[in-house]
């Protein structure tokens, strides 16, 4: 989330699209909720009536993966109506820089954007680019007329999403698309906020990363970026897998979002002088400047002593990719069932049921040799080889089960969706045998290194030299216990040798030797300080030598009234609760807004850094320089970013520079209504495309054996695959079987009667379900003829109840393709068939 | 002390289903074994391990597919609480000083009479007959807790509070009445309806059936002597049991 | 004749003593029903299930958790919970919860229980054997080179990147951030990088 949970509260427009709030994250409509009473108006766009629709002001439905067409539809009314705020798009986006007049849309190219490759299915982004000036700056062009500016380009682009065509494309009436641009787009003004939230919805489509951008982009027009009651929200879908990302569990960053090293990087020279990107516009901060201080400080916290600057701090030992290798989830079950991989961790989480096509997963795991399965229960991954169509007889998986401990069992900290880290404690002792997660790391981390140091092996340095300080160790060097907190200290960083600020004259000591980092603006890439995650830095630090656990903070004060609550543990980075919180102000530093003014900038009260006047005040600013407008040290607002600009034209993504409406994978149109020769996103990887193929990567499109879209989601008494619901008994009995939710005409065609036992089938897999047979979904008329959609949740399996009374995953349906960019599976979208069972 | 009630605001209900988990967390109730229906509604009524559910009611609308309502139900804690006044055993259904309709499982007989004599279809019987109904958490509001129901529900949809404060402040809000307001004496549980109370399920005037009030005027005072106990019994039984029987058999 | 008072009403059924148990006794109006947190010591989570974040209050009482209800002093949840948080102490006093380490043979039809050691020691083994197996020093990169005439062709380059393919992870956003951390240094180490986890799904 750029804001956070307590912030929708001060949105006069909510717009939940492609996310479920009530549903998934039902105490976030506390604050909804609260918004509403203030006169809020909450806008829902989804292709199922909800618990959240049931709340909202105006609902629209929607065709599952058409969500571009559709704010398409919503940058044309805007900028056809003139609702922008133009101020904030002239000063904080890159809406004036002059692009390559060699650049071309897919209205000119036939769906596709210049520089196509359709053999490598990839884009050559040469023209992607600006005009640049003598200093490689980007040229502007502020009255935005120039037919090459990025705001003439958008334009352009989006003038052919009519509402006539997104509603042909979508499904959603004329009057619905207007009724929701128009709330939607009165935030355009600097009184007005107007957030965004979603989740899965949004992700798993083929365009999905295009869906999050096309939204960037109406909130950037808006000028509902960086303010209070603004933001694009992703909201995460378990409790710590914001924190997961952050600490890099992925196989294209490490910790900090830090990319993964790759073969041709041989040095960490090599390596910081590719990911670091460099900007000579003195307005710009370029954060990612600093990206040597964070490698080098995670190298020094992982490796501790034994990295050095004559060893280049152990770069060597991280594992490399080799260039272009996409290790992601897709790629790695697509491996497996390869057989490319022995041995595989299934740690906390049930791939057989959360994979889309999930009957893939199931056989690649009958091709390893052995697995680690760590979990609370059993669950279809560690017990598949005795799952459906499975005989255990004919598997030669070996499989180790390892009982973890609940969170009340162990003390830790988690990050919610708003960046906020918070600190759990210990209520009992671990239910029987079970052990923390990191008690089993401990184990294991010692157990291997301990058959290295006696047997040898290959390449064992990182092994031998991995920095492993959690607590005391006994005569085999083995830590008795392991404690939470030094790894939560080793991750904020030390101060391996004083530190000076070397800008300051006589230099000023800013940190002492041996203490924890304040925050990672005194981190340093010369080895003298170690951070695990530089953007945790300042999570767990020390004050006049007093060391402070500040996720655990609880002190409930709000001083701008806009419920930041900053003393309530603590949020990254440097515990700010709203990103890009110096668009929240104009340049001169005062809130566009008064009422709801996040940051701003006081002349009146002295700065002690500078012992100058002018000082932020309110949240914790996006960098303390002075405002854009201060000729000589102002700087702009989107910090991240080289140029300081939020990104209306993209050309860092696969797929386009502006979001292009494409088809899911799976449609039940044989051609894409916007550009006819290109149906489905250019840029994806497909898994089928012959019949040398894996038949178990089949899909069909616009197949009259499968006429019906699909979509999966959750419901508010499951989690996930339900490994954690479905063995809760209290849960089960509220939603205790697979169901399927169909329109009242679909089931009149299909002779289904609410509370029918059906099935449903994709090319790929079966399901049984329980029909409900509800007005919730409508069927659509998309081009011209009727398209039916239905919908089921992904919460069940065949292990849980033992009895097989719960039915099976809804992923047995879903395909095996991935977003351009992320590779994030598209199971919102996709055809199958329903019929009486 | 002044009468306690809880405020059921369905329009702020996101049917989470915090609250019927958050009673059968609270009252120790194990979990029943239940089968998908056709519906989200699950259990489709309350029993003796179920004190209060969220019922799911699709009801047509003129601007969205449908309105989707979602409405709290449990025990009203009735000022003239049927139950009560038809309970032959002294002290096993009780007011509490909040004004809940509270029990005493040791005390209860079990001859179901209180089932009779609501109007809302609310008392279970365990398996051991006895009484199993919401009694307010009355450990909790006691002890100047909300009751679990109201404590956990994330939008204020279920408030917990002094009965004539709900009532003048719903009226600020623009309620006129709530429902429950005045029936059967005033109910403990009140509901903020927009719309005919129908809509959301429940009957538009609530009232004990006479046969109750014949018990308590007439056959009540003849136990309490403990005279013909076994005579008074069967003939509250027939008068509770078998009109009511004759009526479903039409 | 005695009887037992559960007998009693078994040999003469409940509804003939109806009315005449109470005689004398006094209607009760205060519920004496012990609160079951009376004695029972707090401590404070967060809810394992979604991602907003919600401060929960865990009673226990002899080393079990007998109560879960939200924290009134946490800003985000203000004591609420939805069902799944309200339903926290089902996850840690369930008789389906793993407590010994299980192991599934090749080709076997049972899991069986095992000893922590033997485990730990085990998958110990198979990470060092497959790793030293399958570990790659050096692998194949296709790079861009600049040919004499100023041409860019693609060419396959050997490069180092000490790395093994042969065992992959997935998972855990169920971790703290304490273990994340630990867990990708360690697979790291081990040179692992089909390293993934929920956030890709």
């Amino acid at each position: 989330m750029t804001n956070h949970w307590i912030d929708v509260k001060n949105s006069d427009v909510i717009l939940v699209m492609g996310g479920n709030p009530a549903e998934n994250h039902p105490v976030s409509m506390k604050w909804i909720m609260n918004a509403k009473e203030k006169g809020a108006k909450l806008i829902v766009v989804d292709p199922r009536f909800t618990r959240t629709a049931a709340k909202a002001d105006i609902y629209a439905s929607i065709r599952s993966g058409t969500d571009i067409a559709f704010l398409g539809g919503m940058i044309k009314y805007i900028l056809d109506n003139k609702l922008y705020f133009r101020e904030y798009v002239v000063n904080y986006t890159n809406a004036s820089y002059l692009v390559n007049p060699e650049f071309k849309m897919p209205g000119e190219l036939d769906g596709v954007f210049s520089g196509y490759d359709p053999a490598a299915r990839k884009y050559d982004k040469k023209t992607w680019s600006y005009q640049l000036d003598e200093n490689s700056i980007p040229k502007k062009e502020p009255a935005l007329k120039d037919p090459n500016c990025v705001f003439r380009l958008l334009k352009k682009h989006y003038s052919r999403y009519t509402l006539d065509t997104v509603s042909a494309i979508t499904g959603t009436p004329k009057e619905k698309l207007i009724e929701v641009y128009k709330a939607f787009s009165s935030t355009g003004k600097p009184d007005r906020a107007g957030t965004e939230l979603y989740a899965m919805g949004w992700t798993q489509h083929t365009v999905g990363t295009q869906n999050i951008r096309a939204m960037a982009i109406i909130q950037l027009l808006l000028g509902n970026i960086g303010i209070a009651g603004g933001g694009i929200n992703a909201l995460r879908g378990e409790s710590n897998v914001q924190g997961s990302t952050d600490h890099g569990i992925l196989f294209h960053i490490l910790p900090g979002y830090l990319p993964a090293p790759t073969a041709t990087l041989s040095d960490l020279k090599t390596y910081i002088e590719k990911h670091t990107p460099k900007t000579k516009d003195p307005k710009s901060v370029n954060w990612w400047g600093n990206r040597g201080k964070y490698i080098t400080s995670y190298l020094k916290a992982i490796y501790g002593d034994k990295a050095a600057k004559d060893n280049d701090f152990g770069y060597a030992w991280l594992p490399k990719l080799d260039e272009g290798m996409n290790a992601s989830w897709l790629m790695l079950f697509d491996h497996m069932l390869k057989g490319k991989f022995d041995g595989f961790f299934a740690w906390g989480q049930n791939p057989a049921c959360s994979t889309s096509n999930a009957n893939k997963v199931r056989k690649a795991l009958s091709k390893l040799k052995w697995m680690v399965n760590v979990n609370l229960f059993d669950n279809e991954t560690g017990s598949f080889w005795k799952g459906p169509g499975m005989n255990p007889k004919d598997i030669q998986t070996e499989v180790f089960q390892l009982p973890a401990c609940s969170c009340v069992e162990k003390e830790g900290s988690i990050t919610n969706s708003g960046r906020l880290a918070q600190w759990r404690y210990k209520a009992i002792e671990p239910i029987g045998q079970t052990k923390p997660d990191s008690e089993i790391m401990n184990e294991l981390y010692f157990r291997v290194k301990r058959l290295y140091q006696r047997h040898g092996g290959k390449f064992p340095e990182p092994i031998l030299n991995l920095s492993w300080r959690y607590g005391t160790k006994d005569s085999d060097g083995r830590i008795k216990k392991v404690d939470t907190h030094l790894a939560a200290r080793e991750i904020n960083g030390y101060y391996l040798e004083d530190i000076y600020d070397k800008t300051a004259d006589p230099p000023k000591l800013i940190g002492k030797k041996g203490e924890l980092c304040t925050n990672f603006v005194t981190l340093q890439a010369d080895g003298t300080t170690s951070c695990g995650n530089w953007i945790y830095s300042g999570s767990y630090t020390q004050k006049d030598g007093k060391v402070i656990n500040m996720m655990a903070r609880t002190k409930k004060s709000d001083p701008t009234g806009l419920g930041l609550y900053p003393k309530w543990a603590w949020c990254w980075p440097l515990n700010r609760r709203i990103l890009y919180n110096r668009a929240s102000v104009d340049p001169k530093g005062m809130p566009w807004d008064i009422k709801r003014g996040v940051i701003k900038w006081s002349l009146t009260k002295l700065n002690p850094q500078t012992n100058k006047p002018g000082i932020w005040e309110g949240d914790v600013p996006d960098g303390p320089a002075p405002p854009m407008a201060d000729e000589k040290a102002g700087k702009y607002p989107f910090i991240m970013r080289p140029d300081g600009m939020g990104a209306i034209f993209g050309p860092g993504l696969a797929d386009g520079p502006f979001p292009e409406h494409y088809e899911p994978l799976e449609c039940p149109l044989s051609e894409n209504p916007m550009s006819k020769k290109q149906r489905i996103n250019p840029t994806v990887k497909l898994f089928y495309t012959d019949k040398n193929s894996l038949a178990e990567d089949i899909y069909a499109n616009n197949d009259s054996r499968y006429p019906i879209v699909a979509t999966t989601y959750r419901v508010t008494e499951h989690w996930q695959t339900g490994v954690l619901s479905r063995h809760i008994p209290l849960l089960l009995e509220t939603v205790p079987q697979q169901f399927v939710e169909l329109s009242k005409e679909l089931a009149k065609e299909k002779g289904i009667k609410n509370g029918d036992k059906v099935n449903v089938a994709s090319l790929r897999g079966k399901v049984w379900a329980v029909a409900f047979v509800t007005e919730r979904f409508k069927p659509f008329k998309i081009m011209g003829k009727t398209v039916h959609q239905i919908g089921m949740p992904y919460h069940f399996g065949w292990q849980f109840p033992e009895d097989g009374s719960a039915g099976d995953s809804a992923n047995l349906l879903s395909p095996t393709i991935g977003d351009a960019n992320t590779m994030i599976p598209e199971t919102k979208a996709f055809m199958v068939n329903i019929e009486k069972a | 002390m002044l009468r306690k009630a809880l405020l059921i605001s369905p329009e702020i209900c996101i049917g989470c289903r915090g609250c019927q988990i958050a009673c059968k967390e609270w009252n120790n109730l194990p979990a029943d074994e239940t089968k998908n229906e056709g519906t989200l509604e699950n259990p489709s009524d309350l029993t003796p391990n179920l004190y209060n559910k969220v019922r799911f009611i699709e009801v047509p609308s003129e601007t969205t597919p449908l309105r989707w309502l979602f409405v709290s139900q449990r025990c009203m804690h009735c000022d003239d609480a049927g139950c009560i006044t038809i309970c032959p055993a002294p002290g096993a259904l009780f007011k509490t000083k909040e004004g809940a309709v509270a029990y005493d499982k040791d005390k209860c007989i079990g001859c179901k009479l209180c089932a009779s004599a609501c109007p809302f279809n609310i008392p279970r019987f365990d398996k051991n007959d006895k009484i199993s109904k919401c009694h307010l958490c009355s450990d909790r509001i006691s002890e100047g807790l909300s009751p679990a129901c109201a404590k956990t529900c994330p939008t204020g949809a279920i408030r917990y509070g002094q009965r004539d404060e709900i009532i003048s402040n719903s009226q600020k809000e623009g309620y006129e009445k709530l429902y429950g307001q005045a029936d059967l004496g005033g109910l403990g549980v009140l509901y903020a309806f927009k719309d005919a109370p129908k809509i959301y399920g429940m009957d538009e005037q609530p009232a004990v059936p006479e046969t109750v009030l014949l018990w308590h005027n007439v056959l009540k005072p003849l136990s309490y002597l403990g005279l013909g106990g076994a005579v008074a019994a069967s003939l509250l039984h027939y008068i509770a049991f078998k009109p009511k029987k004759d009526e479903e058999d039409k | 004749m005695s009887l037992s008072r559960r007998n009693f009403l078994k040999v003469t059924g409940g509804s003939i003593l109806a009315g005449s148990l109470g005689v004398g006794v006094k209607p009760k109006t205060a519920h004496a029903r012990r609160i079951k947190i009376k004695d029972a010591k707090e401590s404070k989570t967060i809810c394992p299930y979604c991602s907003v974040g919600c401060g929960i209050m865990v009673h226990t009482f002899d080393g079990k958790v007998i109560n879960v209800e939200g924290d009134p002093e946490h800003p985000i949840n203000e004591g609420t919970l939805c069902s799944k948080g309200q339903s926290l102490h089902q996850i840690v006093h369930n008789p389906t919860r793993l407590t010994k380490p299980r192991y599934r043979a090749p080709y076997d039809t049972e899991w069986k229980e095992v000893e922590w050691d033997w485990a730990l020691n085990e998958i110990a083994k198979r990470i060092k054997q497959t790793r030293d197996k399958t570990f790659k020093l050096t692998s194949l990169s296709k790079v861009k080179e600049k040919q004499p005439d100023g041409t860019e062709t693609e060419v396959k380059k050997e490069f180092v990147v000490n790395r093994t393919d042969g065992i992959a992870h997935v998972g855990s956003a169920a971790l703290d951030n304490e273990e994340c951390y630990m867990l990708q240094k360690l697979l790291r180490s081990w040179g692992l990088v089909y390293i993934e986890h929920q956030a890709r799904i």
